[in-house]
């Protein structure tokens, strides 16, 4: 296995050949910021959040699914980077229904944390707010679409790590919907088997469990799941 | 079959077409069809029938002729005297024709003039066979010097060869970015791998375009030929051609095309008897113009979801179920066979210094002469639009032309007579596109068309990505305020800032290139957006602006 070296924001740093450059950023401590990464799904590169710009190339790169390259210079934080995150971050929050103070994800949220995180206190654009209807036809879960930022998480941790494919997403563009097997509601769905961790892995306030008031955290729990499945530690 | 006997089979074709000194083409085009070319085709044989004193007399449906809005087109070619065409030809007037033939005296109403300057002007590589076979017929394609340029290729080249005649040719990508054909063909030869694939890109979405369907009608085996060819030179035995579900016509004649390839050992195994296998399978498309995106259409014809993926890896190294993928446009292939019929030398003498070839363009809009043209690259937009599109209608005047639908960028007046290549009208803030040319009279307001191709590609964003299924919806929110009256100084700003981002941080191609209708648009008529921002004032008079505040007169 060969090993390559590289600098990002000009830090010389190494990394192996499978090593994204947002997984030698975390190594080092350098926040890139994402939204549909997460540690133990396969990338979505859907967000747009990672992108960085790496000398040389006129062009954007998305850190999650960019290679660390040898001898590659990345700058993760320049000016211009920093404000299209800002807009990604308030084109979410002008999308759907991201009301805070009424969520049950509210300081449990990832994408309130991008907008503090930037200062985002006012959104210029014109909120869309659909009014989508909510599924809480599952009898333990309830699936809020007003609160989707459409990160595929559930879609994913769904087929890849409990192989049922419950989750996918129904049509295109600002319509686009996560449904639950045939666009069916969730309580009737034959495939879900209740395990609830897209639950778990959902970055705001979408899906959460019935009676709860306040969602779980836990980035690791999926990395935690994969080790002790392949290698029988169950370790954290 | 080997090639000997497909030369027999030529030969063979030659002579009957030589003893038959007249033919009637009938325009079989989708637009032509919907303009009654079905009734004029059976008044032909139903009076060529009737008469049996019309030796010698062959009817064809074949491909667009090209002036689409004179439909239906009837053209008749004769031993000897010159070609004579009919506009808007009716049962009546077919009759008459056919009655007419023996006596060499054709009625006189509905003919095109001789040299009509559309004809004229135009060089026809691609479409070089409409009007001159059957599109249903393999046999006239071969008689026509169809399938030559696999025979050459299998039984005289070695892929490398083929290869080196494509680079030399300079052909670059039909399909809009122009990436230079033989490089990727070589990229796709050289990635290792078994099982490669060839795809055929036949998703023509763009609004107002038609230059692959008409082709694809028209010629189908001229795509066949060159896909054969690519997977010969890049080591693939099987080939895709996806075709958007809004062309069932083209679906049809494919089909029809690949059975009768098949039959004569042009398609499937051992190839004219030589150790080359190659099969066709044609793949509908379910309306998603994202599915033109290369790697969402790789993710169509798998049978998932149609959303782009981020690229690298470039389908050349993992494309179709993760193999090497040869992905060319149906423009493409067709330049393929007389790439390698007359040399990759010969073919680049034609075009400019980096746009080899001639291009294929679909004249719609604010012309006379709406239709299917094919020019030499380099040719100025004012003999498209002036001298083959005969002009602005009703006296108005033009004011621009947009080149590349959606994802291109409008020409003003003062570009009239730039050289049409990739590089100049990237130089002037539009693409190539596919063809697509859409022209606009002094009636059409700018922002108007940028809200309106706005509209398409937020409707048409798969939603993977955020920049572009929301970037698209709220650029759209302010071009709507701009053309109702109600937008503000600040709601330029917003959109000056978005396009820059969402061109800048979209996932693919059909986010990356959305706001170059809006980009386009405010370089080159920047004043009309003020106008309606500052004034409420819609100076094309299109943009009705009930919400706009009282001006004071």
């Amino acid at each position: 296995m060969s090993v390559r070296t590289l600098t990002i924001n000009g830090q010389p740093v190494s990394a192996t050949e499978e090593q994204t450059i947002l997984d030698v950023a975390r190594e080092h401590g350098i926040d890139i910021p994402t939204l549909c990464h997460f540690d133990g799904l396969s990338e979505h590169a859907g967000c747009r959040l990672c992108l960085v710009e790496i000398a040389g190339s006129p062009k954007l790169h998305a850190a999650c699914v960019t290679p660390a390259a040898e001898g590659i210079e990345v700058t993760t934080h320049s000016d211009r980077v920093t404000a299209y995150r800002r807009q990604i971050v308030e084109l979410l929050l002008a999308e759907r229904n991201h009301v805070c103070s009424v969520c049950v994800a509210n300081r449990n949220c990832e994408l309130q944390d991008l907008a503090v995180a930037m200062n985002l206190h006012h959104v210029r654009y014109e909120p869309q707010d659909p009014q989508l209807a909510l599924d809480a036809s599952h009898p333990r879960f309830i699936m809020d679409p007003n609160r989707c930022v459409l990160c595929t998480r559930c879609v994913r941790v769904c087929d890849e790590i409990e192989g049922a494919h419950t989750w996918d997403v129904m049509a295109r563009g600002r319509r686009a919907m996560i449904v639950s097997d045939l666009n069916q509601p969730w309580g009737e769905s034959p495939s879900c088997t209740g395990c609830g961790k897209c639950v778990r892995v959902c970055p705001t306030g979408a899906l959460f469990e019935k009676g709860a008031t306040t969602t779980v955290r836990d980035p690791d729990f999926l990395t935690y799941l994969k080790t002790a499945r392949e290698q029988k530690l169950w370790i954290r | 079959m080997t090639s000997d006997d497909l030369d027999t089979v030529r030969a063979r074709e030659r002579a009957a077409f030589a003893a038959a000194p007249c033919r009637l083409a009938v325009c079989t085009a989708a637009g032509c069809l919907s303009s009654g070319a079905g009734a004029v085709r059976d008044a032909l044989e139903r009076t060529a029938a009737d008469g049996a004193d019309s030796p010698g007399l062959r009817i064809i449906g074949t491909g667009c002729l090209g002036l689409c809005h004179a439909g239906p087109l009837l053209r008749v070619f004769r031993a000897g005297a010159p070609d004579v065409t009919y506009a808007h030809a009716t049962p009546d007037l077919a009759a008459a024709v056919v009655r007419q033939l023996p006596d060499g005296r054709l009625p006189d109403e509905r003919q095109l003039p001789a040299m009509h300057p559309f004809f004229a002007h135009q060089h026809p590589v691609v479409l070089e066979n409409a009007g001159r076979i059957d599109c249903e017929r393999i046999e006239d394609y071969v008689a026509a010097g169809g399938y030559a340029a696999l025979q050459q290729a299998m039984t005289e080249m070695k892929p490398d060869d083929v290869i080196r005649e494509v680079v030399a040719s300079g052909l670059r990508g039909r399909g809009g970015a122009g990436y230079p054909t033989g490089l990727k063909w070589s990229t796709v030869a050289k990635a290792r791998g078994a099982g490669k694939f060839v795809v055929c890109n036949a998703d023509e979405g763009d609004p107002g375009a038609f230059m692959d369907r008409s082709v694809l009608e028209g010629d189908p085996h001229r795509v066949i030929e060159g896909m054969a060819i690519a997977g010969f030179a890049v080591g693939a035995e099987q080939g895709y051609i996806y075709v958007r579900g809004e062309y069932p016509l083209a679906v049809s004649r494919l089909r029809v095309a690949i059975r009768q390839a098949e039959r004569m050992d042009l398609l499937g195994q051992r190839i004219l008897d030589t150790p080359f296998s190659f099969r066709i399978d044609v793949r509908i498309g379910a309306g998603a113009f994202v599915c033109g995106e290369e790697t969402a259409l790789i993710a169509s014809i798998e049978g998932k979801r149609g959303a782009p993926r981020p690229r690298p890896p470039y389908p050349a190294s993992f494309g179709l179920w993760g193999r090497p993928t040869l992905i060319n446009n149906v423009e493409t292939y067709a330049n393929i066979p007389p790439i390698i019929r007359s040399g990759g030398a010969a073919y680049a003498r034609l075009g400019t210094e980096r746009s080899k070839g001639t291009k294929v363009f679909a004249l719609a809009g604010a012309i006379v002469n709406t239709g299917l043209i094919e020019v030499p690259m380099g040719t100025s937009l004012r003999q498209i639009i002036f001298d083959i599109g005969g002009g602005i209608p009703d006296g108005r005047s033009f004011k621009a032309a947009q080149t590349g639908g959606p994802s291109g960028g409008c020409i003003p007046a003062s570009h009239l007579d730039l050289p049409v290549d990739y590089e100049a009208l990237a130089g002037i803030g539009s693409i190539m596109g596919s063809g697509g040319l859409i022209v606009m009279d002094d009636r059409s307001c700018m922002v108007d068309v940028a809200r309106f191709f706005m509209e398409f590609c937020r409707d048409e964003s798969c939603g993977k990505c955020i920049p572009c299924r929301a970037g698209t919806v709220q650029m759209h929110t302010l071009l709507m305020r701009m053309t109702t009256g109600v937008a503000a100084e600040r709601d330029l700003t917003l959109l000056e800032q978005l396009a820059d981002m969402v061109t800048r941080t979209s996932l693919c191609g059909l986010g990356q290139t959305a706001a170059n209708p809006v980009v386009s648009t405010l370089r080159h008529f920047r004043d009309e957006y003020m106008a309606h921002i500052l004034e409420h004032r819609c100076p094309a008079g299109v943009c009705r602006m009930p919400r706009a505040p009282e001006r004071a007169s």
